[in-house]
């Protein structure tokens, strides 16, 4: 398999709080990767680096070959990358078709037509979309008012609307039951294998990551202290200490 | 969300507007031409603030500018008005762009700020430029084609021009382009992530913004026979700024809506009473305390409820 | 230019920032803690010149008095309005509560014109400040000295309060986050009135302080918000000292302007306003992460 995505020394740090810390990190093409650790340790930071939402202060994260530092998120998105956010970062007032179509509107490169009404545009694609993630019910609610879950999913189909190659998902089923956490993580399984995604997410549910993750990789203070197959994460000495501690692992 | 106007409703409106002339009388006409102009006004900054999210203490600026130049060219250099309206809106829809580049590189209060400043500088400009814009005198004595001097002839250009600039914005704001704007105005930082340059767009906005102004503001010179300073100063931008708001910055409709009910208001105030600023910051405090959506958004919630009983 | 007319403008525009310092500083205090742009604040600058005239012209009171008296005039104005109606605002959107001030100015002007009239008045200096002292090789009104003294001391109380009090410690907390200061114990809203009170009472002294040197109209409350926003941009928005050197940079370019460019002058200060936000819009000491 080849490498996906190689970074190299990344450094960030907030008002001299280093955030992350010289973490060196390989993803390959087709994995599916799990980055654990515990509130704090720079999850999302980490996510933000690569997305190009902060810049890091030094070190290099490159994307098939292309630098990813320095370049706007728009940018790094059109090169197959897409996210989803741990808290809600969806259209509010818009319906829930709109946030989906405008974001396939968007990968058209369509958003500069200042003549085709926007509401004729991918309306099948749309929908397909919006069926995929069990949310074809509720194409017309005000996207807002929609319930917690629901609007996880929602995130998921924005994020998918990219047809990214590499799918970053933060906390995919942070705040769900435990129904909605199966339910979203056959459907997470179902997508990426169906795409020949390359998956890279952030989770507190330990069973979820233990039955997903093919690698995972744990992020403490901002340093990777432990990276490989879920087995010999569960067995690292310094993993268990720090993280794992007394939780009995499932 | 964006609203829909029945086009039953559109052709209703556009019929007795056309018809009124023959009904109603001169002083009828000339305030329905004033009407007309600030409606097209108020949608045009509609497009920033409804549909982007950008709110601008300085469109007046784009007003005045077209005023401005659709007055010198008629009058300073004798073009006739099928060369010079086109050009005067050109103009305006360039300094849009230019104010406009520099304008989106700020967001929220700032970006604010940074419209007004340059608005003020517009009119710094103007005010010191008496050779060119007649100072604080104005520019008087606007050359009007000889076919619009007619008030009812005007009345009809200016229906006639109001109406296709509101046709292209409506095409506009429900575009690919209009509802990616609504994409940003709602979650920006989401917007830069499927994809979008949103400072880009952003300024697209403000340019088709000013651009449409600065027609309103041609039609505003030529039927007032002048431009004055004070229609590049603040409280210009902050009158255009109320109407959007109190007719419902999430609607199409809502700033037509409010600016004629607004413009109407303050003709009829006036008649009786010289306190028109305590009429307007009255509406403002009930906007902004109760009705922040506007009267579009009252209007939506009323029928909510009717529909429901 | 020769010396002594270069000090003595020096001079002239040294005692203008530190009069627009008083003013601006209450502005840039309000939006520190409530983030909030008043834009009532050059109504409540006219409203202490208006209040001043009253005082020492119809009623005959010493002009100290007068200054104290629009100090305090405003705080009751302020006090009123926070506490029935902006207090009401706090969990709305910034425009919303933009246009709030905006509708005080426009019902604030009409209760001026209403109690005061559309008449120019003017407020005479105080009898113990008419003449002028000799300052080196130039002579200055012994006014501008006092207002050059009393803006900076304006600026060492207010900095003290803020820096130095336990008082000074919360407002400053709450600029950085009220949720956690409720969380606390403090009483926020508490915290908001005082803080606006204070802010509206400095917008009506500078007022006071302003009114011998200028005619008091309907209007004037037009140029002095825009020229106090100005101000606060330069220097960074909700900075004491930046609007202190803000105060200074608008100062010095207004009087100095008038003489150099004298068709621009008025222009010079949205040219000041525009150069500070096309290259650091966060002001001269503010910080940038309020500005994106």
């Amino acid at each position: 398999m080849s490498t996906m995505l190689k970074i190299a020394g990344l450094w960030t740090s907030f008002a001299g709080f280093v955030a992350i810390q010289d973490v060196h990190f390989d993803l390959s093409a087709g994995e599916t990767h799990a980055i654990i650790g515990p509130n704090g340790a720079g999850k999302t930071t980490f996510f933000n680096l690569i997305t190009g939402r902060l810049r890091p202060d030094r070190g290099t994260v490159n994307f098939e070959g292309t630098e990813l530092v320095g370049l706007a998120p728009e940018r790094i998105v059109r090169m197959g990358i897409a996210r989803s956010f741990q808290r809600i970062n969806i259209y509010p007032r818009l319906s829930v078709f709109e946030n989906v179509q405008v974001a396939l509107i968007a990968h058209a490169g369509q958003h500069w037509n200042l003549f085709t009404p926007g509401r004729s545009l991918h309306r099948g694609d749309t929908a397909d979309l919006l069926r995929l993630v069990n949310l074809g019910a509720e194409a017309r609610e005000v996207a807002g008012e929609l319930s917690y879950g629901k609007q996880k999913q929602l995130e998921l189909a924005i994020a998918l609307a990219a047809k990214p190659r590499l799918l970053l998902l933060d906390e995919p089923t942070a705040g769900m039951s435990p129904q909605e956490t199966a339910g979203t993580i056959a459907l997470i399984r179902d997508i990426v294998r169906a795409r020949g995604l390359t998956l890279l997410f952030t989770e507190h549910d330990m069973s979820v990551v233990f039955g997903m993750a093919e690698r995972i990789s744990v992020l403490h203070h901002g340093e990777i202290i432990a990276s490989g197959t879920p087995d010999a994460v569960r067995n690292h000495p310094e993993v268990k200490r720090v993280y794992l501690g007394e939780h009995a692992i499932g | 969300m964006l609203s829909r106007t029945p086009a039953v409703a559109v052709v209703v409106v556009v019929l007795t507007l056309a018809l009124m002339p023959l009904a109603g009388s001169r002083y009828a006409i000339d305030l329905a031409t004033q009407v007309l102009i600030y409606c097209l006004f108020a949608l045009s900054l509609n497009v920033l603030i409804g549909y982007t999210g950008d709110v601008s203490f300085g469109h007046a600026a784009y007003f005045a500018i077209g005023g401005y130049a659709c007055a010198i060219l008629l009058t300073t250099y004798r073009w006739p008005l099928v060369l010079a309206l086109p050009a005067s809106i050109v103009v305006s829809g360039l300094a849009a762009a230019v104010i406009g580049y520099f304008c989106v590189r700020l967001t929220q209060i700032y970006f604010a700020m940074l419209a007004l400043a340059f608005a003020m500088l517009v009119w710094g400009v103007a005010f010191k430029w008496k050779g060119v814009t007649g100072g604080d005198d104005g520019l008087t004595g606007i050359l009007v084609p000889k076919l619009l001097e007619n008030h009812t002839a005007y009345f009809y250009f200016t229906l006639g021009s109001v109406a296709v600039g509101v046709a292209l914005l409506w095409m506009i704001c429900h575009s690919a382009f209009g509802l990616t704007l609504v994409a940003i105005r709602e979650n920006t930082v989401r917007a830069g992530f499927i994809g979008v340059d949103t400072r880009k767009m952003r300024w697209g906005a403000f340019t088709v913004a000013g651009t449409f102004a600065g027609l309103a503001g041609a039609l505003f010179g030529m039927y007032n026979r002048g431009m004055y300073i004070e229609n590049a100063f603040w409280t210009e931008s902050a009158q255009v700024l109320i109407m959007v708001l109190l007719g419902g910055i999430y609607s199409f409709v809502g700033p037509l809506i409010g600016a004629a009910v607004l413009y109407l208001l303050q003709v009829v105030t006036n008649q009786y009473t010289p306190y028109w600023p305590t009429v307007l910051g009255l509406i403002l405090l009930v906007v902004v305390l109760v009705l922040p959506d506007g009267l579009v958004g009252l209007a939506k919630r009323v029928g909510g409820r009717a529909a429901r009983a | 230019m020769t010396l002594p007319v270069f000090l003595t403008n020096v001079f002239y525009g040294l005692a203008l920032a530190m009069n627009m310092f008083v003013i601006a500083s209450g502005l840039s205090l309000i939006f520190g803690v409530l983030r909030v742009i008043n834009f009532a604040h050059g109504m409540f600058y006219m409203f202490g010149a208006y209040i001043i005239f009253t005082v020492t012209k119809s009623w005959g009171a010493p002009f100290f008095v007068g200054v104290l008296a629009a100090g305090a005039g405003l705080a009751v104005i302020a006090v009123v309005i926070e506490r029935f109606l902006l207090r009401r605002l706090y969990d709305k959107e910034h425009l919303m509560q933009l246009l709030f001030t905006f509708a005080i100015v426009l019902l604030m002007s009409d209760v001026a014109k209403m109690i005061w009239g559309t008449d120019q008045y003017s407020v005479g200096y105080p009898p113990a400040l008419r003449g002028a002292i000799r300052l080196g090789p130039t002579i200055v009104p012994q006014y501008l000295v006092f207002l050059c003294i009393a803006g900076p001391l304006i600026a060492i109380t207010m900095w003290l309060l803020v820096d130095r009090t336990r008082w000074g410690r919360i407002v400053r907390a709450a600029t950085q986050d009220r949720e956690m200061l409720a969380a606390l114990g403090v009483n926020v809203p508490i915290v908001y009135a005082m803080v606006f009170t204070i802010g509206s009472a400095l917008a009506g002294i500078g007022g006071a302080l302003a009114a011998p040197r200028i005619a008091v109209v309907p209007g004037m409350d037009a140029t002095i918000i825009v020229e106090c926003f100005i101000i606060v941009i330069i220097g960074g928005l909700g900075h004491l000292w930046g609007s202190f050197l803000g105060a200074l940079a608008f100062g010095f370019v207004v009087q100095f302007g008038a003489i150099w460019v004298p068709n621009w002058q008025d222009v010079m200060p949205y040219v000041l306003m525009l150069a500070v936000l096309l290259i650091r819009p966060w002001g001269l000491l503010g910080r940038p992460e309020l500005s994106r």
